[in-house]
């Protein structure tokens, strides 16, 4: 600091010479380190506030992309139902052979014709390709219909329901346009709640795809992955904190534990290729294998959160049990455990919200096939969540954009569902000595 | 009777072997409260020797049936083949398997027809088999049971250590699963490993390592261009670098330094215990999601940003948005590891610096930073390896094309993206292409185990240092 006297004059008088506050230099000298204090601090600031506005960003772009994605547009049809043109009648459909009738008629045929009768002959392209299922629907359900004229709302086709939701881009969709306009001056168009993305699974045609067949899948392969990675975490972590000697063994125990929690996720996509589908030869696309690659994945989280809570456990319960003669896996089981499982169980749903939103492994064993109906069980070929938002994206059809947003807040509110459970338990549970 | 459900026979029976073991424990009281001693007291307690007559029970049986169960598909399929007429005896390995599929579709119910009528007719020998297989594991591993729980039975008696017993056997549960961890290990490091070598046997290590030129290609004709494929896997590196290492880092380290810096220095309490876990929300996002996000908006728009200003190579697949959305995910990390290191600063020395008239940010600087610089720089690098084992936003968003370019604007390709593009998809096992995905991910798994063991050492080093 240049105001104060030099180390000779200081030596000389022993006393340093007062800080001279007013001199000019030093109140300029002062002003410019409070000056760069506040624009320390600015940047800090910036800092936060620029990760915080990504994350406002990223999630209102998901929230506004995605919400159309749960509605679609439908159109009213009159449909003349006559068994002759259906080539069903109601009395198959009370018969045995139900199935193979009705894959026979053709629902797809009637819904064409009406479309083409009230609309004219580019009437066919107002209806979606997958439109007359919701005819068969109510076939199936009141096989009276039959003979009948059916008038029921029809799920739209795509590019008019982009224009619907005016997201019409293209020239191709762009002419849609005042078909819509003519379809909404009769009131023959609605957009409403598509009740059917909740319900189905993965399709071709963007109005008729669904998030159940995914977010079963995704079920599947979590239970897999808790059955296994939970006990097996918890009974190692326990291992390792209250019994393992101090010795090589441990060490490499534990070496190998801290570097699985580090690894590169899309290595166990390797080694679940290589050794479950390679070596044993399990299933592809199948949930049982995508819940053995998370497992193993998952399974150092675990360890690591339940040696953590097993840890924070007072010492003097255990010198307490011990005194009074339990043996010691007595006291781990009946004491020790039950008071880490708060924590232990926090750090689970943390893992195992990870491995929910983890898509690389699972791209490597297969999971990325097209499945058109839920997987009904654990071998049957599936898709999970991040995998379905991974597949919509790649889809050229720009109905599909809203389709994997709408995916993506499904697996966001998921996720948060599990956090916000994790965070409840900590704070509920949690005991600290 | 299925395999799944002769296991639950075999866990119904050691139920009910736990409770029968139990009452007859129970019986076992010294007599009187009033006139026994401690010597008459039992050993141990009832629910003890029920858990010691279960686990004879059970353990064996089951052990059996995992055995059996490992066999059975060998054994039957042996058993198809050998039912064969001598003349349908299938010649290579493919037609066995074909043959084989068959049968099983046709006695599932899966086929409705076989394609070879010799397998309708094994179908009867197979269903047979079948049956046969699974009663014997059905009377083998019931005997098992019972004879285990008849055991254990004989030996229940007032002084038998049941507890010690049951005890064990949960010691040594516990050490099988700790060693799992290790097995797993091994079984990356050796899958890896053995999937390399095969892909070195074809290619140079050499020529991997070092070579300029990837194209992994494998030509449907002889004459195609480019039929050889190259396996020069530098581009890649460079890519992965340049994505995960340089953009990436360069969003992260400064956002997340001066995060945690504000947060833990400078922010109310209150906006900090708010402001903390929102930061810690963008490390919970799926990658996918970024993913999707990177390629849907962040690249079209530094695309047009590129065409606007007039900068050359501009993709629609730049490694820029792939970087700085990935820096974006990494924030978080960067900063609670740098947050980390600061708290460990021993509190006199940040006194020291503001008594002696240093301003807060100066104390930051030249004081708390410098002094925390070991656990930082260790946590950079935990971010970097993390960077570079990403791999959903770089599939998504950056490019195929092997690129050496340093334009951020232009496309680059990483080694995990190369290695998810080389294993989906159709091709066979062992080609070259495929197998040089396993040494990309030999690669991956030793780069980031030296950067993660470098940066541990590094942290733990300094906090010893001032403990």
């Amino acid at each position: 600091m240049a105001s104060i006297a030099s180390p000779a004059a200081a030596h000389e008088h022993a006393v340093k010479a007062p800080t001279d506050w007013s001199d000019p230099a030093m109140t300029r000298r002062i002003r410019r380190r409070y000056a760069a204090e506040t624009r320390f601090r600015a940047f800090g600031f910036v800092a936060v506030a620029a990760s915080v506005l990504f994350l406002a960003f990223l999630l209102v772009n998901m929230l506004i992309n995605g919400i159309p994605g749960f509605l679609r547009t439908e159109i009213r049809l009159a449909i003349p139902v006559s068994a002759d043109k259906l080539h069903l009648t109601a009395d198959q459909l009370k018969g045995p052979n139900k199935e193979a009738a009705l894959s026979a008629a053709d629902f797809s045929g009637v819904v064409t014709a009406a479309a083409v009768t009230r609309f004219g002959d580019t009437g066919a392209q107002f209806v979606s390709d997958t439109g007359w299922t919701s005819l068969r629907a109510a076939v199936t359900a009141d096989p009276t219909l039959i003979g009948r004229t059916v008038t029921m709302w029809v799920p739209a086709a795509g590019n008019l329901d982009l224009v619907a939701k005016g997201k019409a881009a293209s020239a191709d969709e762009a002419g849609f346009k005042s078909a819509y306009a003519r379809l909404q001056h009769d009131g023959l168009v609605r957009t409403n709640f598509n009740g059917n993305f909740l319900q189905a699974a993965d399709s071709s045609d963007p109005v008729s795809v669904g998030i159940w067949g995914a977010f079963k899948g995704s079920m599947l392969t979590m239970f897999v992955t808790l059955i296994l990675s939970f006990p097996v975490g918890v009974l190692s972590a326990l291992y390792l904190e209250e019994y393992a000697p101090r010795n090589r063994w441990t060490d490499m125990i534990e070496v190998s534990i801290n570097n699985l929690a580090a690894v590169p996720s899309i290595i166990f996509g390797l080694l679940g290729l290589a050794v479950f589908l390679g070596t044993f030869d399990l299933p592809r696309s199948a949930p049982i294998v995508g819940g053995l690659t998370l497992a193993l994945m998952t399974m150092p989280v675990i360890v690591i959160a339940g040696r953590n809570a097993i840890k924070a456990v007072a010492p003097s319960i255990r010198d307490a049990a011990l005194g009074i003669g339990a043996s010691p896996v007595q006291v781990v089981f009946q004491h020790v455990l039950p008071l880490a499982l708060p924590g232990i169980l926090t750090g689970t749903i943390i893992g195992m919200a990870r491995a929910l939103g983890e898509t690389a492994p699972l791209l490597l064993i297969g999971m990325r096939a097209f499945v058109g109906a839920p997987p009904s069980g654990l071998t049957q070929p599936a898709t999970v969540l991040p995998m379905q938002v991974y597949l919509w994206s790649n889809e050229v059809n720009r109905s599909f954009v809203e389709k994997t947003s709408a995916a993506i807040i499904v697996l966001l509110l998921f996720l948060l569902l599990m956090n916000g459970i994790a965070i409840y338990l900590r704070n509920r549970f949690e005991r600290r000595w | 009777m299925s395999l799944s459900l002769i296991a639950l026979v075999i866990v119904a029976l050691a139920g009910v072997a736990f409770f029968a073991a139990r009452v007859r424990a129970a019986s076992f009281d010294g007599g009187d409260l009033a006139t026994r001693t401690a010597g008459d007291r039992p050993h141990s307690r009832p629910v003890y020797h029920g858990a010691f007559v279960a686990l004879a029970t059970a353990i064996p049986a089951l052990l059996l049936l995992a055995a059996f169960s490992f066999v059975e598909p060998r054994l039957l399929d042996a058993g198809v083949i050998a039912s064969l007429p001598a003349g349908d005896q299938p010649k290579s390995q493919i037609d066995r398997d074909a043959v084989i599929g068959e049968v099983k579709g046709l006695a599932s119910g899966d086929l409705a027809d076989a394609f070879n009528p010799a397998s309708k007719a094994a179908v009867p020998a197979y269903q047979a088999n079948k049956t046969r297989l699974q009663t014997e594991a059905l009377v083998g591993s019931v005997l098992l049971a019972v004879g285990g729980a008849a055991w254990a039975y004989t030996r229940l008696a007032p002084k038998f250590r049941a507890r010690n017993r049951v005890e064990r056997i949960v010691m040594a549960v516990l050490i099988l699963a700790s060693l799992i961890a290790v097995l797993t290990t091994f079984g990356i490091v050796f899958s890896l490993l053995f999937e390399s070598l095969r892909f070195f046997k074809m290619v140079s290590p050499f020529e991997f390592l070092f070579g300029l030129q990837w194209s992994p290609q494998t030509a449907i004709r002889a004459d195609q261009a480019g039929s050889s494929g190259a396996f020069g896997a530098v581009p890649l590196f460079w890519g992965t670098l340049f994505i995960g290492a340089i953009i990436a880092m360069i969003v992260a380290i400064p956002l997340g330094l001066m995060s945690a810096i504000w947060l833990t220095q400078y922010a109310p309490p209150r906006l900090r215990s708010v402001l903390k876990p929102v930061l810690e929300v963008l490390a919970g996002v799926p990658t996918v999601v970024y993913g999707f996000f990177a390629a849907l908006t962040v690249a079209p728009a530094l695309r047009d940003f590129a065409v606007a200003v007039g900068i050359p190579g501009a993709s629609s697949e730049s490694a820029l948005a792939a970087g700085l959305v990935m820096g974006v995910m990494i924030i978080p990390f960067v900063s609670s590891m740098a947050d980390d290191s600061m708290a460990a600063v021993p509190q006199a020395m940040r006194d020291g610096s503001l008594a002696m008239g240093a301003t807060a940010s100066e104390t930051i600087t030249k004081v708390l930073v410098p002094a925390a610089l070991p656990g930082i720089v260790g946590g950079v690098l935990l971010a970097v390896s993390r960077a570079i084992g990403e791999t959903m936003i770089v599939v998504m968003a950056a490019g195929l094309a092997a690129n050496m370019t340093a334009n951020p604007f232009a496309s680059v390709t990483t080694v995990t993206t190369q290695i998810v593009t080389l294993l989906t998809g159709d091709q066979e096992f062992d080609s070259s292409k495929t197998l040089s995905a396993f040494a990309l991910g030999l690669v991956l798994f030793v780069v980031t185990l030296i950067l993660n063991i470098i940066a541990l050492r590094v942290v733990k080093k300094y906090r010893e240092a001032y403990e």
